[in-house]
């Protein structure tokens, strides 16, 4: 009875605006009931006790019989909640691991945190700096899409959260090891290699994946020792018409002045403004109704400063099939009038500007040429003509028609997909390149019928394979999250007799025993002033340390 | 028994709001729009508490920050800032809240000064599409500007996209818009059910 005294203290205080002094009071109220709440775990009391806290509310409780079934829902939703947040035993929280802390790991672990009251969340990550591909990935001059920043550190700042970077899974930690220390381990450690086009001359030098190249101007420790050599030609092929794709045409065609107030790695910035590219061409194996990338960042690239873009018009013809796809995809729809309208407003060869774009559809790669003047180095691409063959309602293929051409550049960015990498002990499905999952549960394999991994999920691109935007993950990580409550609420995650998992602790004390530092979030954050004030001299956002001496050095300063 | 319901699901917001009361300071300040002040707005309901009594002031006065968009309003006469309409959020659940805006705030800060769970990832920059709503009348619907080519290009990338869908973060509140109601997308499927599927203009 205690216990329902206070729970409709609560109740009544939360009533009032949030904004009220009386705030103060349910927080303090708010210890106390979960106090108290601590003799009652089992889930019987608990209910009583909830049911006590509908019936006690003087007045409103006569019109329960009238409650439609919107409104039992909410109820009760409400008891879920409230018997989820009560019902694990407060000195045995639940112990959930999330490997990456890209926006797959950072949603995951927002939802986990506001969903589960007793989840301790632990975010570990390879590298000392959090964020994943918004920091090494998301474009230096698309700084408004990085805001999303400040939501994901309020997430590492919560009391229940804690960031642990520094630790790579695989090798600082394994999966069995993360698994005995956890009770929910969820992985999003996300796509850190490439879809590889296996074609003759792939390895030759100046051919580099968009990813490497990516991290290299982004700043990624991993990324700075690429140098690629952007003095020796003045024409690149970019292979594929993604997103990713546009924003590494956009680096190499974008007046370096307007980058130079980016947070764009410093090496690279230096490269570019040095850089000899004038030509760059974008291509497609398939036609402009297919292109991958979205408007907006078409939109951006068609409007680059200076710069000629070329497209043939006769690419621009639609057959019924494509007419077809367009109808029923809006970002193919728009994409193809941005192109549309690039033909008839940029009149062929302008030849005003000093730099070009070429759009060029149609063309699968098919080898590498080596140079004769330099053996061992790219000197083109050959390709072959496609045509397009109709698979399914929507979907139309490539198929090489017979015909060839070259197209002659010193480098070659490959944009055609990055690809999970696997750890030891993990199922994954090697075609698909992601970790075979049931809504996030993982799958012991891919056959039928599915046997799951107990306390394993995914999330993100490991989960889905390399596409989609941050907002993308949201949806996917909520997909996660309810598959981990559904778990929790079928008992299959915390069983009473088991013993509490040592979660952080133990994690804390196995990586201390094999000499991993970690970095915390107050760590990174000294990384994060030290960038700043590095990029304040320079009219920059931040200079990103990039590389890992300098990193493991700002934290021990 | 509306209020019952929804005090009893806040029952559970306001625990979890206050488990959360330090300020953040915010990270990746570009050389873009200087908006510290509105981040409480934005910060996920268990954190949200402390910083909107600190800041509820500072909001009202620049609500328009958010805009693109230049706003029809017909009230800049200085009695604005009085001047508020309803607006209905249905949230993914089916749940319906009622708040009042002031005229000239966005929706995404009147959803988030309200607790109503509406995401911004990139905060009113128009660069991400998390706080995608669906206006549930044709009638509100077409009392709003026509998106621009920036918002249309956020809207493609829209979860759950429908004919009515705009960006939160665009859609400024105005007198003719009294009485709006907006879902929020997951709630699509609840009222498509119903068998009320609006269309546009
Ligand atoms: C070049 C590029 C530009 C993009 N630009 C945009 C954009 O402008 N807007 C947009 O909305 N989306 C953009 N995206 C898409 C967006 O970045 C992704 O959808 C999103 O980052 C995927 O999230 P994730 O968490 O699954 O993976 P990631 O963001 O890649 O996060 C994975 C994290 O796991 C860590 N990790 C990897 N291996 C291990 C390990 N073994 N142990 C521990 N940690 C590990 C990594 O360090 C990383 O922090 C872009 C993507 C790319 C590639
Ligand atoms: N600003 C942004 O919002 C932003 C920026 C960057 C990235 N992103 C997102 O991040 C995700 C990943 O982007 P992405 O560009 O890496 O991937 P993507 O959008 O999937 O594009 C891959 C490109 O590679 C081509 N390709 C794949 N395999 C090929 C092969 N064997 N031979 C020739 N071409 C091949 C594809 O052509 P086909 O279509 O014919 O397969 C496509 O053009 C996307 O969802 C993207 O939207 C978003
Ligand atoms: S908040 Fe990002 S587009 Fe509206």
């Amino acid at each position: 009875m205690l216990c329902c005294t206070s729970w409709e203290y609560i109740y009544s205080s939360s009533t009032t605006p949030h904004n009220s002094p009386q705030n103060a009071f349910v927080k303090g109220n708010y210890k106390k009931a979960k106090a108290l709440h601590g003799r009652h775990q089992s889930k019987s009391n608990l209910r009583s006790c909830e049911q006590s806290l509908i019936v006690h509310i003087p007045g409103e409780a006569l019109h329960l019989q009238r409650a439609n079934k919107m409104q039992k829902l909410a109820i009760f939703r409400a008891r879920l909640w409230l018997y989820r947040s009560f019902s694990s035993l407060s000195s045995n929280p639940l112990r959930v691991c999330v490997v990456g802390s890209g926006p797959a790991g950072f949603y995951t672990a927002e939802k986990m945190l506001k969903a589960h009251q007793q989840a301790q969340v632990d975010i570990i990550d390879r590298l000392p700096t959090p964020f994943g591909l918004v920091s090494s990935g998301v474009a230096p001059d698309h700084p408004e899409t990085k805001i999303v920043i400040n939501q994901f550190s309020r997430v590492a700042q919560h009391e229940r959260c804690s960031f642990l970077g520094n630790v790579t899974l695989g090798s600082s930690i394994s999966l069995s090891e993360l698994r005995e220390l956890y009770h929910v381990v969820v992985l999003a450690y996300g796509a850190e290699s490439d879809r590889s086009l296996g074609i003759p001359g792939e390895n030759l030098k100046g051919i580099h994946s968009a990813r490497e190249f990516v991290w290299w101007y982004n700043g990624h420790p991993d990324g700075q020792n690429l140098d690629p050599d952007l003095k020796n030609t003045d024409t690149a092929v970019i292979l594929g018409q993604g997103n990713v794709a546009l924003d590494v045409a956009r680096i190499l065609l974008r007046p370096t002045a307007e980058l130079a107030t980016t947070d764009i790695a410093s090496h690279a910035l230096a490269a570019l403004e040095e850089s000899s590219i004038r030509v760059v061409y974008l291509v497609g194996r398939r036609g402009p109704a297919q292109a991958a990338c979205t408007a907006k960042e078409l939109r951006e690239v068609l409007g680059i400063r200076n710069l000629d873009i070329s497209i043939q018009e006769s690419d621009l013809l639609l057959t019924p099939a494509d007419e077809e796809e367009l109808k029923s995809n809006r970002i193919h729809r728009r994409v193809y009038e941005l192109l549309s309208k690039a033909v008839t407003s940029n009149p062929k060869d302008a030849g005003l500007n000093k730099r070009k774009l070429h759009f060029v559809f149609f063309r699968k790669p098919v080898s590498f040429l080596d140079s004769k003047d330099r053996p061992g180095h790219v000197s083109g691409v050959h390709f072959e003509k496609t045509v397009l063959e109709v698979v399914g309602p929507g979907k139309q293929i490539a198929i090489g028609a017979g015909e060839f051409e070259d197209i002659k550049c010193g480098m070659v960015l490959k944009s055609i997909g990055y690809k999970s990498v696997p750890v030891d002990g993990l199922p994954f499905d090697h075609q698909k390149g992601i970790v075979p999952n049931d809504r996030g549960r993982v799958l012991c394999d891919t056959s039928e019928p599915s046997v799951v991994e107990k306390g394993l999920y995914v999330c993100g691109w490991l989960k889905r394979g390399p596409s989609g935007i941050i907002a993308t993950n949201l949806h996917c990580a909520e997909e996660t999250v309810s598959s981990i409550l559904e778990d929790l609420d079928q008992g299959e995650l915390i069983s009473s007799s088991a013993l509490p998992k040592p979660g952080k602790d133990g994690l804390l004390q196995l990586l201390h025993d094999r000499n991993v530092r970690i970095v915390s979030f107050s760590d990174w954050e000294k990384i994060d002033s030290e960038e700043k004030r590095l990029g304040s001299s320079k009219n920059k956002p931040r200079e990103k340390l990039a590389t890992w001496e300098k990193l493991h050095k700002a934290i021990s300063e | 028994m509306n209020m019952l319901n929804s005090r009893l699901a806040r029952v559970g917001a306001s625990i979890a709001k206050h488990l959360y009361t330090r300020n953040y300071t915010s990270v990746y300040r570009g050389g873009y729009i200087p908006r510290a002040k509105y981040h409480h707005f934005l910060q996920p309901s268990f954190q949200r508490h402390s910083s909107t009594e600190l800041y509820k002031g500072a909001m009202i006065e620049k609500r328009n920050f958010l805009s693109t968009t230049t706003t029809n309003n017909s009230t800049e006469d200085g009695s604005e800032k009085e001047e508020t309409i309803s607006v209905t959020f249905v949230d993914k659940d089916g749940e319906e809240k009622h708040i009042k805006v002031p005229v000239g705030m966005s929706m995404l800060e009147a959803a988030h000064e309200n607790d109503i769970e509406l995401e911004g990832a990139c905060e009113g920059s128009l660069a991400c599409s998390t706080c995608h709503v669906i206006v549930m009348d044709v009638e509100h619907y077409n009392k709003l500007e026509d998106p621009t080519d920036e918002e249309n290009d956020m809207l493609d990338l829209a979860f759950g996209l429908s004919e009515t869908s705009r960006l939160g973060c665009q859609v400024i509140a105005k007198p003719e818009l009294d009485g709006i109601r907006l879902a929020i997308p997951a709630a699509t499927r609840n009222f498509a059910v119903d068998g009320y599927v609006p269309k546009p203009h």
